[in-house]
């Protein structure tokens, strides 16, 4: 069946990874691209990167938090289930670099996003090294695999429970200070974490990507939705990106777009809790 | 009776007070009775230049005949000998500039030919439109590359002929403009669907949630072993206006408005849809192309729905009529500068300039420009750009296979009369001539049909 769960576990509080079916996408993938899904008939289309993919046995793996509506919504199908509609690979495959020294940067469920990039960059020959936060320790997912492609692995947390205790930003500038270099910086999370890592960079002149998870309807440059500002120009982060150079990105109004639509989520959500059902 | 004679029996309507509560098509269509009435005002022309106006050259006097005669079902045959899709084309054509023009009944209004095609197509759709013979299986087959008027028109055209034809559309239902541009009271999804489902009963595959040039190659398609492919892949990609503040909240384009409200049912929200919407307080629709996006703001609470534009709105002189009679306001010869946002960067007010005569440009019309200090200020929550739409290239651009595409205008080339990109490869609708009409779509449909038949038959 086209779009099956095979395969899902919980990864985290309220963070899933499934496992589905999905021969044409699969075929296709490369690094740094992701997926549209609709969970249901009258779902909304939400974006997903895509973690791994398996183009002999046709599967691809998806890792999401449920943080609304529509990601509760899937949140609810089991193995054996089919995911209505799903379309794919889309957006611009990374650009992984060759000889380098990198820092992959992720937090809560993006680790996930971050694990994937470390893992290509390795793969590569890089030299690898993965800063991973969370609030607290339980969230920090991917340990064991990230370690097998890190050359180095930090972890932090908000409050101390497991690595470092603080922000993956103030770890990074203690790692800049105490004279760490790198050639390249890939953070990918909240806007914030974002924003702040490019910051840190930028003093440092250290090429730095990110990948901006806009909001988005269609993902094929139909609609405008996702556009962000990068170097004064307008950009579409579902073509043009997600991958944009952090030190050219207008975080101020993508962090505005993003929280659009806080107030209505609010509502969808309250409605999908207060019945029970998804009517 | 003379008096009945001269003038065009007039469709009914939902009531102006009716129509801003819903989504429910405006135009009632015909009753038996009136559609009785307006065909026997036709004068049966011997050299009809109706049928010669019309690009898809429909034998109208002849299907207005059997309309008279109570033959609807025939009629409805008779139409769709030349066009795949009469209950939409009845709908949303310009007949007033297209078959309706060449009416030679000169003493009275021209017969309301999209009036009497729709019924018929109605009555036909709701009766069960008979599927037509399809020739034995040829054991060729097509791909065709979106859903579209013109996809669908070219699938339509190959399926009777006996070619296997599989549809690939990006989106997750098909359809093209018809399902996610032109909205729902102007025609309601049902009837796009019916169409639709007319076509998969002539064998037609059609696969949603595919990307050509992303999913799957046009090389893969030959890999596959399809003999010959064909781009229909529309002009729906927005142009933005590059000026300040575009980016704003509470700024959309046409398309992302429209496809929010028609593809993903925005306004269903929250209970029967999970794509929201924000429509709050006045909007301001910059752009000729806004009456579709004015009207349906309207129906989701809009208090003032305003076009400012600079010569001549785009639409159907009907649509137009009815826009205006839903309260949309007009504001014509001006042009967006900026938009101004307020300290949480939501969108609160659009500057523009009035615009006046200047010298000729080559068409001899005098060239609008701005004029020095006329700049004014509009407030609005919600704006919408509904300026020119550019076709999506990705279809042919990832692919080794040699598809020119016109600097300009992102259009493909094709050889004008085979329609011919590369060997093979055919491509037709608004994707070669830039954001036309249904019935052009159509047109280029059939064309690319009779050349890809003639060519998979070489070959
Ligand atoms: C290219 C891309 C890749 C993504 N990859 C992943 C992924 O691998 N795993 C994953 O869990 N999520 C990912 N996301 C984000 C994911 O699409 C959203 O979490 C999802 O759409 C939320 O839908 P919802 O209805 O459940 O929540 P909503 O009800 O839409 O939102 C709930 C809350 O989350 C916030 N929110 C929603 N979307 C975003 C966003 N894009 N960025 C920041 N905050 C947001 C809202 O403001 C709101 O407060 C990705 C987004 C993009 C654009
Ligand atoms: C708001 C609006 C109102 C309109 N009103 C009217 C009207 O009243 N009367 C009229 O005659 N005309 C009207 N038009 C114009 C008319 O709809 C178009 O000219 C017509 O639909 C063009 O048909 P098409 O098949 O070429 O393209 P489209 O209808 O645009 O269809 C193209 C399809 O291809 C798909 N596609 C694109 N790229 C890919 C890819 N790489 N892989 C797979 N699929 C792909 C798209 O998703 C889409 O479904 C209107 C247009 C708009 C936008
Ligand atoms: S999501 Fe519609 S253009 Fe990017």
């Amino acid at each position: 069946m086209a779009n099956e769960i095979i395969f899902k576990e919980e990864l985290a509080p309220e963070v899933k990874l499934i496992k589905v079916r999905a021969p044409l996408i699969a075929r296709k993938a490369k690094s740094g691209q992701f997926i549209i899904l609709r969970v249901d008939e009258d779902g909304e289309r939400i974006p997903l990167t895509l973690i791994d993919w398996n183009p002999k046995d046709g599967t691809i793996t998806l890792v999401f938090k449920e943080v609304g509506a529509s990601t509760k919504d899937l949140g609810k199908l089991g193995v054996g289930d089919a995911i209505h509609d799903l379309v794919g690979p889309l957006g611009k495959p990374s650009e992984i670099p060759l000889h380098s020294k990198v820092c992959v940067i992720g937090r809560g469920v993006a680790i996930a996003a971050a694990y994937e990039r470390a893992k290509k960059m390795k793969e590569a020959g890089n030299n690898v090294t993965a800063i991973i936060s969370a609030r607290t320790a339980k969230q920090l997912i991917f340990k064991e695999q990230l370690k097998g492609v890190c050359d180095k692995l930090y972890m932090v947390t908000d409050d101390g429970s497991e690595g470092a205790k603080g922000y993956a930003n103030d770890f990074l500038i203690s790692l800049l200070e105490s004279g760490e270099k790198f050639d390249l910086v890939y953070a990918v999370g909240a806007a914030t974490l974002m924003r702040s890592i490019s910051e840190t960079t930028k003093p440092y002149k250290i090429k730095t990507i990110v990948s901006l998870n806009s909001l988005m309807v269609d993902g094929t440059g139909m609609c405008g939705c996702c556009r962000v500002t990068v170097g004064g120009k307008p950009m579409f982060a579902c073509v043009d990106g997600p991958d944009f150079d952090a030190h050219l990105v207008d975080f101020e109004e993508f962090r505005a777009r993003i929280h659009m639509y806080d107030e209505e989520e609010r509502i969808a959500l309250k409605i999908a809790g207060e019945c029970g059902c998804r009517c | 009776m003379l008096e009945f004679r001269l003038k065009q029996v007039r469709m009914p309507e939902l009531p102006v007070e009716e129509r801003l509560k819903t989504f429910n098509e405006v135009a009632l269509g015909y009753s038996e009775e009136q559609a009785l009435a307006e065909a026997s005002r036709c004068l049966q022309c011997t050299r009809p230049l109706c049928v010669e106006m019309c690009p898809l050259h429909v034998d109208i006097p002849e299907f207005i005949k059997l309309v008279r005669l109570g033959n609807y079902g025939e009629a409805a045959e008779k139409i769709r000998q030349k066009n795949c899709m009469p209950s939409v084309c009845g709908r949303v054509c310009p007949q007033e500039v297209l078959c309706a023009m060449g009416c030679k009944n000169t003493i009275g209004d021209p017969i309301n030919i999209g009036a009497l095609e729709r019924f018929v197509a109605d009555w036909e759709l709701e009766t069960g439109a008979a599927v037509p013979e399809i020739r034995p299986s040829t054991g060729k087959s097509v791909a065709v590359v979106g859903s579209g008027p013109a996809g669908l028109s070219v699938a339509t055209e190959l399926a009777k002929r006996g070619h296997h034809v599989v549809v690939f559309e990006a989106l997750h239902e098909p359809g093209g403009v018809l399902i996610y541009g032109i909205p729902e009271f102007r025609l309601p999804k049902k009837v796009v669907k019916k169409e639709i489902d007319y076509v998969k009963k002539l064998g037609v595959e059609i696969k949603t949630n595919v990307i050509v040039g992303k999913t799957l190659t046009v090389d893969d398609l030959f890999d596959e072993g399809f003999n010959a492919v064909f781009l229909g892949t529309g002009a729906g990609l927005p142009k933005l206006l590059g000026i300040p503040g575009e980016n704003l909240c509470g700024v959309y384009s046409l398309n992302e408005f429209l496809l929010r409200i028609n593809l993903m049912k925005a306004g269903l929200f929250p209970h029967k849809s999970k794509t929201p919407i924000k429509v709050r307080g006045r909007v301001a629709i910059l752009g000729a192309r806004g009456m579709d996006a004015a009207r349906s703001a309207l129906r989701l609470g809009a208090e003032e729905a305003c076009i400012f534009y600079q010569r001549k709105v785009v639409g159907r002189t009907d649509d137009i009529r009815r826009g205006l009679e839903e309260g949309v306001k007009l504001h014509s010869s001006t042009k967006p500068v900026r938009l101004i946002g307020d300290e949480k960067r939501w969108v609160k007010l659009v500057e523009l300039v009035k615009l006046k005569p200047g010298q000729p440009d080559r068409t001899g019309k005098p060239k609008l420009i701005p004029e020095p200090g006329s700049e004014f200020l509009y407030s609005a929550e919600t704006v919408i750009i509904a300026t020119e739409h550019v076709p999506n290239t990705i279809a042919a651009t990832n692919t080794t296979r040699n598809i020119k595409i016109a600097e300009k205008n992102k259009t493909i080339i094709v050889n004008q009369e085979t329609l011919e990109a590369a060997i093979g490869i055919f491509a037709g609708g608004d994707v070669v001539s830039g954001a036309a009409s249904v019935i052009k779509a159509i047109e280029a449909g059939k064309r690319a049909a009779q050349s890809i038949n003639a060519h998979i038959s070489k070959h």
